[in-house]
């Protein structure tokens, strides 16, 4: 599945998002975030609310409202920074070239359009064909996204589909016009269980299928496990590791990482077992700028956490940003 | 020892029973029509081939759910009767209108100092009024000016109201701020002091200025309101969804803001159209509406019955009469119609 000889589609370098208003303190959402896509290939984005998941995934889309932000960094899609484009030009690649699926689907989907409509409406936006004639396409679409008896659904309106429908509808419209990237920002998250499964299914063997490179965004860890080639792993803007997901899973070598997968339930844990939280919240952050943010959580700060910025060093695959790792004995040895 | 809750838990159970026994047609129906659109599900994939059920009826839409709930409401039924029975009344006023209301059939009855005012009699149920018309017919005929400066007023308002909310709402910045701070200013005026001094700009009063006065007070209200809910839009999931697909700036605004915003809007016009019959009573009362008193209006025929409210009160008693049954009405049937619309009732 992973092809990482070939050249990246998206690679995302030094991306920062500042967000300022007049007369408060900037605060800075994305640091220096860099990764790389490959066409087939899925990256996933993990972290917690408030980490930058989602500016990231706008400021890649040009998303970001006009005023009040600064964007600086590249974001190279097959040698173009997207950054550098125009409005228009931007806006005649959102939907063709790059395409994003959103947390909620009800909210996602107009009211008061039929969803077929929907989805002709990109059809007829970016291959300037009749709605007439996008019509078939979009019954194909529906019907490619599991969604049963498409002829009929194409006239619904989104409140009278059921969640998991929708989210369906909603990967139909993104994926209308082929686009060679797909970035997902939390697709499942206001889905129940069964329907996650069904969704990450339905994206996995998308992404298989047609080789469309995917960007997962999610808190989930389980879907990270269950989709993901590769991970990163955001805090406070930064990412603080890197890896392989097999990798990661099994050597989580971040105080952070690790702290998220000792805080899953196990279903092998003894009854009455406690859950195991990073204490605190992001409230808690220390600036980047000369400290670890992560050290007021961590489980193992020391001196330096507090006085300098951890670099991120990478060797090979995996990258890290920390300066006291989690030694590989301390993980529990179920790991995997 | 039993439990003494046991008892609540069987009339529970009996419940879910009954209401299990009653949803069983349909629930066979919505199994029989699952369909499983073959060829997705890749071997070993979680049910992709599976998204639910559907169900066998026919879905319904925002406004087919409003009118299912409106249709068992008494206070919209009422409303809807009061104005469905107005507007048809002004459609063939002039069918139903036992005489002609510009001739003084009883002209010979009236005497000044005696009988100013000639009572009912054969043919005249509710009299006449001081120069011997009909006040039957009158009042008839009198709806139809009513219907037409209220739709009229509102209609023009809505349209107004439109445009300027559209482009504040659409545009932010400099255009959003010029034209809020207009509306603020117009609505800083007390509406039938602003729609009196417009129609007093007019070098002859008429009904078309009575209704572009009360047109121009509506605009700033359907403005500020259509604002309002541009900008929720703006900010909605479903149009960052859509600017996410790169759809253009003008179908963003048409398709997907202006429709989803329309609805309090369109509601407030049902409201608005009430007090536009109203402000026109008011303002043909004070005179500044049609002059020529062969075509009544209500508020005109309250007007001119003030020389003879001692004597006879019915003449300024029906019309007004009329106006209140028929503002109700409008305001009734706009009430329940903002109650039924609103998505937080909805489902």
């Amino acid at each position: 599945m992973t092809r990482s000889t070939d050249a990246p589609l998206l690679s995302v370098e030094n991306l920062s998002v500042t967000f300022q208003r007049q007369g408060e303190e900037p605060f800075r959402a994305v640091d220096g975030v860099s990764f790389a896509v490959r066409p087939g290939e899925t990256v996933g984005l993990v972290g917690e609310s408030g980490c930058g998941k989602s500016v990231t995934s706008l400021a890649i889309m040009g998303l970001l409202p006009k005023r009040g932000n600064k964007v600086t960094g590249r974001v190279d899609y097959e040698g173009t920074d997207l950054l550098s484009l125009s409005d228009d030009a931007m806006r005649d690649r959102r939907g063709k070239d790059i395409a994003m699926v959103f947390q909620d689907p009800l909210s996602s989907l107009n009211p008061v359009i039929p969803v077929g409509v929907q989805v002709t409406e990109v059809l007829e936006r970016h291959r300037g064909m009749s709605r007439k004639a996008a019509m078939p396409m979009a019954v194909d679409l529906l019907k490619r996204v599991g969604i049963p008896d498409p002829n009929r659904r194409v006239k619904d309106y989104p409140h009278q589909m059921s969640g998991g429908m929708r989210q369906r509808a909603l990967i139909a419209i993104a994926l209308a016009c082929a686009p060679r990237l797909l970035i997902a920002d939390e697709p499942t998250t206001a889905l129940d269980v069964t329907i996650q499964a069904q969704i990450l299914a339905l994206l996995k063997e998308l992404v298989q299928d047609t080789g469309t490179a995917l960007i997962m965004i999610t808190h989930d860890l389980g879907v990270v496990a269950g989709l993901c080639d590769e991970v990163n792993v955001l805090y406070g803007g930064k990412i603080v590791e890197r890896g392989d997901r097999h990798e990661l899973f099994a050597d989580p070598r971040h105080p952070y990482t690790n702290g998220l997968l000792n805080s899953i339930p196990r279903l092998d844990a003894p009854a009455g077992e406690r859950l195991n939280p990073i204490p605190g919240s992001v409230a808690d952050n220390l600036p980047w700028d000369h400290a670890c943010a992560f050290a007021p959580r961590c489980s193992q700060p020391i001196e330096v956490c507090t006085a300098t910025m951890p670099e991120l060093e990478s060797a090979g695959s995996r990258a890290l940003r920390c300066h006291n790792p989690v030694q590989r004995t301390e993980w529990k040895e179920d790991a995997r | 020892m039993t439990n003494p809750l046991k008892k609540y838990g069987d009339a529970r159970k009996e419940r879910i029973d009954d209401l299990a026994k009653l949803a069983k047609p349909r629930q066979t129906a919505a199994v029989g029509s699952s369909v499983s659109a073959g060829g997705t599900g890749g071997p070993g994939s979680v049910g992709v081939d599976d998204a639910g059920t559907v169900h066998e009826a026919p879905g319904v839409s925002l406004i087919a759910s409003a009118w299912r709930r409106l249709r068992r409401n008494p206070v919209f039924l009422t409303g809807a009767f009061i104005t469905v029975s107005f507007i048809l009344l002004a459609i063939f006023a002039r069918v139903i209108a036992p005489h002609d209301p510009a001739i003084g059939y009883l002209i010979d009855k009236v005497r000044p100092q005696s009988n100013p005012v000639p009572g009912p009699e054969e043919g005249f149920p509710l009299g006449a009024d001081n120069v011997g018309r009909d006040l039957l017919s009158r009042l008839i005929v009198g709806s139809q000016q009513t219907l037409i400066v209220g739709v009229f007023a509102t209609v023009f308002g809505l349209i107004g109201g439109l445009i300027l909310g559209t482009l504040a709402g659409a545009f932010s910045g400099w255009i959003d701020s010029t034209v809020m701070r207009v509306v603020d200013v117009m609505l800083s005026i007390p509406s039938l002091l602003l729609a009196l001094s417009i129609s007093a700009l007019a070098p002859s009063p008429s009904q078309w200025t009575l209704i572009i006065a009360i047109a121009v007070v509506q605009v700033p209200i359907f403005a500020r309101l259509l604002r309002g809910t541009m900008l929720q839009q703006r900010s909605s999931d479903h149009v960052l969804a859509a600017r996410a697909l790169g759809i253009k700036r003008s179908a963003i605004i048409f398709r997907h803001m202006l429709p989803n915003a329309l609805g309090p809007v369109i509601v407030q016009a049902t409201l608005v159209l009430a007090v536009s019959i109203i402000d026109a009573a008011g303002l043909s009362f004070l005179g500044l509406g049609n002059p020529d008193d062969r075509a009544p209006e209500w508020g005109q025929m309250l007007g001119q019955s003030q020389q003879f409210i001692y004597d006879d009160p019915q003449l300024a008693f029906y019309p007004a009469a009329c106006i209140i049954v028929v503002a109700l009405g409008f305001t009734l049937m706009g009430e329940s119609l903002r109650e039924a619309l609103d998505p937080k009732s909805r489902r």
